[in-house]
């Protein structure tokens, strides 16, 4: 079973990422039976059928999708996804702070795509809690890269008051 | 988690003669994790378990280029503040891992053209004694912040810019959301009346302004910038209130990050959103964006502000008289002397003080160069006259901001072995130039011989003194980084058919009225370059009125008889018509 970072240790995990072909219309694509995350565009059209298994659905949002596209139906899901096409795409970070700040979103924020062990530290002050590392990359060693700074200077997802509120109290 | 000591107040008392921000325990332990992680990575790299690639956007947030002839580390100097002790540092890693020399950019660094790349973590270490790095000296992320030199110090100015850069410095420094930003984003900060940072040519200029309440707040432009398509700023807030200043910031880098293109290099500056946006459709996203961040966690309180202005408590000055009668006897009896008064003083709002300009624009040196003996000379100086402390400005000029006038005269001799009492600041010479084809790999052109050639047409102080204040800045591509783009006369060097050739622009401008030159047509070879300076002077002379500079005869009779006698006798169609808008390099 793959390997992932989630809250902060390494686990076995068995849910999947579909990704669409180009040519492959979301309408009429072969759902997988066990846990996966799908596309905005195959929730989009194939909810009724996603609403009647819930414990095996996610969603992952591409890098130019925003949590406003899934906003009525964030509460739903146990886990999202972010992707990184590319490791210095940073729209993700945004996303996850959208997702985590004003849609208040509990459930997993996972990171898939892209990701590497050195903007694990970002991602996690953003609100991402798991990362399913770029496949030939060590998940092992990456772990380290959760560990960046004993201190950080603005606000973020765990520690919303800024360095300057805190440091003279 | 480390917690700064119990007395903290008390570090914002100035203790020995350094009137700056001073790092605590928890930036220093910040500071030390970035240079370990930086070893780490570097490390990775040559063990083959990160590769280039990966490494390369991390190495540049951390000031290292890898370019034309070796690597080059780009050390911040934020907001352009440096004290003897960091000079004489950077001198002594200049000696050790370079080649006794510096280079001043224009947006408060320096940079080391010869380190090895093995070395730099140790380099970086080393900086770090002295509270300095390389952090978001480059990158697509948020850059070292830029103010006024005469910060703190200068008569027109609302209010002192220092502890606002500084807040700004903590708040963008490692930001989790916005280190992978579509590309570079600049900001720039401005206290005064007059605009002395081109607030205007940022991404994002801050100008500090005061309400009818007098309450302090920001006037916000966004989306200026120079580069292949340079633009001119435009006001994004007339009035955001200082207490709303990060939630407001990071609203405005949250809409640029979501929205911002990163399918064309070339596009994906934020002028380019504002632009493709509209001005009124970019300012309702933020403010759509900045009402949910709001009056949050951090939002500052006077008290916040109170204790960042303590770390610039204005040094111990003397109660002085205004005038200095001794200055005007030793002016009167020399001529050189009287030449670097007129020029390269500043004013200062304390009476008997004034802050003084050192152009680094050596003849046959590249602009903005220093060697390690200046170095250690100027830190000398610095304690001797001016508090341990100097500025470093946007046109390659280093500042003391504090200096007593009655020891102007002692100054300007200690300054003349060191070779840094001329040129004029403001003449013609005063040039800002990039390092060009010699040094930087996206250049192409030679910007730095061409500099030289003109400043040896014009280097005859009488002559110079006959044109007067005047501001010509050389690039050598079109990112321009020698700000061509708002220099009165602008030069760029561009590469066609694999030939140097160099487009004039006229009429540019900083401050407040900062104004983007105008390309006067096909571009001319590097030889032809001093004869068409002479032209465009020989224009202005005939033209001029008593008490105008070069660019007010310029605005009032146009640009028309300038072009008509820069290209008068030559032929046209041997010179090279060049659109910028190709990308021409990477």
């Amino acid at each position: 079973m793959p390997e992932i970072i989630k809250n902060g240790q390494i686990v076995d995990d068995a849910w999947q990422v579909l990704r669409l072909k180009t040519d492959q219309p979301p309408e009429s694509i072969e759902l997988p039976p066990d846990a996966a995350l799908f596309p905005v565009s195959v929730w989009k059209t194939r909810k009724p059928e996603l609403l009647a298994r819930l414990e095996t659905t996610g969603v992952w949002l591409a890098s130019h999708e925003t949590p406003e596209d899934i906003a009525e139906d964030i509460a739903k899901f146990r886990i999202i996804g972010i992707d990184f096409p590319k490791f210095s795409d940073g729209r993700g970070y945004s996303s996850a702070r959208l997702l985590r700040e004003r849609f208040r979103f509990k459930g997993e924020i996972r990171a898939i795509g892209d990701v590497l062990r050195d903007q694990l530290f970002l991602m996690k002050r953003c609100g991402i809690d798991a990362y399913a590392i770029r496949p030939g990359k060590d998940v092992h060693a990456a772990l380290a890269g959760l560990r960046g700074f004993s201190e950080t200077y603005q606000g973020d997802v765990d520690q919303p008051r800024p360095l300057f509120l805190r440091r003279y109290a | 988690m480390i917690r700064a000591p119990a007395e903290a107040a008390g570090r914002f008392l100035t203790t020995g003669n350094v009137f700056m921000y001073r790092y605590d325990a928890i930036d220093r332990q910040i500071l030390k994790e970035r240079v370990a992680q930086h070893r780490d990575q570097i490390e990775r790299n040559l063990a083959g378990e990160l590769s280039d690639d990966e490494l390369r956007p991390m190495r540049l947030q951390n000031g290292l280029y890898i370019e034309r002839h070796a690597p080059m580390l780009r050390v911040a100097i934020p907001y352009g503040q440096l004290s003897s002790a960091q000079l004489r540092k950077l001198a002594e890693i200049s000696r050790r891992y370079d080649r006794r020399y510096g280079h001043f950019t224009t947006r408060h660094n320096l940079q080391f053209n010869w380190p090895k790349f093995e070395q730099t973590p140790d380099l970086l270490e080393e900086l770090s004694t002295v509270d300095m790095h390389g952090i978001q000296s480059s990158g697509s992320c948020i850059r070292n912040i830029t103010t006024d030199p005469f910060a703190g110090v200068a008569p027109d100015e609302r209010e002192d810019p220092r502890p606002y850069c500084e807040i700004f410095r903590q708040w963008s420094t490692f930001h989790p959301e916005f280190t992978f930003l579509p590309r570079k984003f600049k900001i720039a900060i401005s206290g005064s009346a007059e605009d002395r940072a081109i607030i205007r040519a940022h991404d994002l200029g801050l100008e500090i302004v005061k309400n009818p309440e007098d309450e302090t707040g920001f006037r916000v432009f966004a989306g200026g910038g120079m580069g292949r398509a340079p633009m001119i700023g435009q006001i994004v807030r007339d009035f955001l209130p200082r207490r709303h200043a990060l939630s407001y910031l990071e609203a405005l880098l949250r809409v640029y990050n979501r929205y911002g293109r990163r399918d064309n290099l070339y596009k994906s500056r934020i002028k380019i959103l504002v632009n493709s946006l509209g001005i009124r459709e970019f300012t309702r996203r933020v403010e759509a964006e900045w009402a949910y961040l709001k009056d949050g966690p951090s939002t500052l309180t006077d008290a916040d502000f109170d204790r960042f202005a303590r770390c610039f408590t204005p040094p111990p000055y003397e109660i002085l008289p205004e005038d200095t009668p001794s200055l005007t006897e030793e002016a009167e009896k020399n001529g050189a002397f009287a030449f670097w008064l007129k020029y390269n003083i500043f004013p200062h709002k304390i009476p008997g003080y004034a802050a003084v300009v050192l152009p680094l624009k050596a003849m046959g040196k590249p602009p903005g160069d220093i060697t390690d003996i200046q170095m250690d000379g100027l830190a000398d100086l610095a304690e001797r006259f001016s508090f341990g402390e100097l500025r470093v400005g946007h046109d390659q000029n280093l500042v003391l901001a504090n200096v007593r006038r009655s020891d102007l005269f002692i100054l300007w001799k200690a300054l003349r072995p060191l070779g840094l009492s001329t040129p004029a600041a403001g003449l013609l010479p005063d040039m800002i130039c990039c390092p060009g084809g010699d040094y930087c790999g996206l250049a192409n052109a030679r910007s730095l011989p061409l500099a030289n050639a003109i400043q040896e047409r014009f280097s005859n102080p009488a002559r110079l003194r006959d044109i007067g204040k005047i501001s010509l800045n050389v690039s050598g591509c079109v990112n321009s980084c020698g700000h061509h783009h708002v220099a009165n006369i602008g030069i760029l060097g561009v590469d066609k058919n694999a030939a140097e050739w160099y487009q004039v622009s006229l009429g540019g401008r900083q401050g407040n009225r900062a104004t983007i030159g105008k390309i006067i047509g096909p571009a001319f070879t590097p030889k032809e370059i001093p004869d068409v300076i002479e032209a465009l002077i020989d224009v202005y002379f005939e033209n001029r009125t008593a008490s105008e500079c070069f660019i007010d005869t310029l605005e009032r009779i146009g640009v028309e008889p300038f072009r008509a006698r820069a290209y008068r006798g030559r032929d046209k169609s041997k010179l090279a018509r060049i659109d910028n808008r190709e990308p021409s390099n990477a």
